[in-house]
């Protein structure tokens, strides 16, 4: 009753959606990380005019759906005429570009609330220290805060990556041929649904172990000295 | 400002709550059962929870929306033919989307209810045996209670992602109000406006939800004493 033979031949087209996907994780990330370090540190500040907006935007971005966020670049952008006549427009229009930046501004909001609740974990005897042999404010977060919250963010980002991973998915929506991209593909061709998104769910699936995998050694190499002592 | 589309959104909005919450029902039942598979000493019982929970975890969910809504819909057209029906079967938008979520989020519960069942400390339900309680009523009066406090900070977060997630059914053409704004913004060319109005409206719902499970929260915590940092 089911049929791979089609899905077989149709293997390079998931292969190239797997690099699509593959492309967009890792910009989202690393853009996203990028604006997420900022973001934690403003996070963590107790003056009000610094934390509050970074709390708004965070809140905000975390209280919708990704999808809303996604079509409001894409779709919701081009209402504009300031926006179809500037020189960003290329950009703008692209369905890449679009999702990308959706991506890495979704995932700056979930990954700065991570990277606060961490700093704010902080052992408050390694400030003490810090402050104690006379380090300055930036090389107490230079040196001492930022790489210990980090590296024990390590276990919960790991979940955030793995997120974004799914969440990519829905570029699909706006025409991309990622892994559900060219799932959709397969299934309109030769209209066979179920074998084309039961393929593309194992694909997700094996991507899911591997980053599983990948942060477990991570986390061995970053975390050693927090992890429980063997015997 | 909304050209008159606000009731629509507003209905889609109706729709959005009842899918949300349709499927919330579903998904406790089906994270209880798989909690209770995964806590079961009977191994085939204990591996079929953690798969449930694992594959459905490590596959988007628009890609879970997909296959269960088309894939189901033509596997049931498939084995249909077999049982001696020969209509094509259309499976309500609805319906199937409450059956995704409720599937998906099942998964995701199961794993928050299989948490709290053990940090309830083993001591409170061999106190209730030393009082003389039969099982079911250890069962209900100890550890069911205290499972809910456990539970509640999962659930708070698990409820807040279905919500948000509700919005993908939209593709497979339920109408809900992010469908409704969809349709409004390519009739009026006016996406921004659609689609910002649609956001504040999911913050509302974020934002109720969170106030309201916090005083959940709040009543489920009473006589619990909480670490002084």
């Amino acid at each position: 009753m089911l049929d791979f033979q089609l899905i077989a031949d149709s293997l390079p087209l998931y292969g190239s959606g797997v690099l699509v996907t593959f492309k967009l994780l890792v910009i989202a990330l690393v853009l996203g990380l990028t604006l997420a370090i900022p973001l934690a540190l403003l996070r963590v500040s107790r003056a009000p005019w610094l934390n509050g907006p970074a709390w708004l935007y965070t809140y905000v971005i975390r209280g919708t759906p990704m999808l809303v966020q996604l079509f409001l670049i894409y779709y919701g952008l081009a209402q504009f005429e300031a926006v179809r006549e500037s020189v960003l427009w290329p950009y703008f229009s692209s369905a890449t570009f679009c999702a990308c930046l959706a991506f890495a501004i979704n995932t700056s909001a979930y990954s700065a609330e991570i990277l606060s609740g961490s700093l704010k974990a902080t052992p408050h005897g390694e400030i003490e220290a810090a402050r104690a042999v006379g380090m300055s404010r930036f090389t107490l977060y230079r040196r001492i805060l930022l790489p210990s919250a980090l590296r024990r963010a390590l276990p919960q980002y790991s979940n955030e990556v793995i997120m974004m991973l799914h969440t990519t998915s829905l570029a699909s929506i706006v025409t991309l041929i990622d892994i559900t991209g060219a799932a959709r593909t397969v299934s309109s061709r030769y209209y066979m649904p179920f074998e084309a998104f039961i393929t593309a769910g194992l694909f997700y699936l094996v991507l899911t172990f591997i980053l599983v995998r990948l942060f477990k050694l991570a986390e061995g190499r970053w975390l050693a000295h927090l992890a429980p002592r063997k015997n | 400002m909304l050209h008159g589309y606000g009731s629509t959104i507003l209905e889609g909005a109706w729709l959005t709550l009842s899918l949300a919450l349709t499927s919330m029902t579903l998904a406790i039942a089906l994270g209880l059962v798989g909690a209770a598979f995964r806590l079961s000493p009977l191994k085939w019982l204990a591996l079929l929870g953690e798969g449930y929970a694992t594959v459905i975890r490590g596959i988007p969910d628009l890609v879970l929306i997909l296959l269960i809504f088309y894939g189901g819909q033509d596997l049931v057209n498939r084995v249909a033919p077999l049982l001696g029906h020969d209509q094509y079967i259309d499976i309500n938008p609805f319906i199937a989307g409450v059956c995704t979520m409720g599937f998906i989020f099942g998964a995701y519960l199961s794993e928050t209810f299989r948490g709290a069942f053990m940090a309830i400390a083993k001591g409170q339900a061999e106190a209730g045996a030393a009082y003389g309680m039969s099982r079911m009523q250890v069962f209900w009066r100890i550890l069911v209670p205290q499972m809910i406090r456990f539970a509640i900070p999962g659930f708070t977060n698990n409820w807040l992602v279905l919500t948000k997630a509700t919005a993908l059914i939209s593709v497979v053409g339920l109408q809900d109000m992010m469908f409704k704004a969809k349709n409004a913004a390519d009739a009026t060319r006016e996406p921004f406006t659609f689609f910002l109005a649609v956001a504040a409206l999911y913050l509302l719902l974020t934002t109720v939800s969170l106030l309201a499970l916090r005083l959940l929260e709040k009543r489920y915590s009473v006589g619990a004493r909480l670490a002084e940092l």
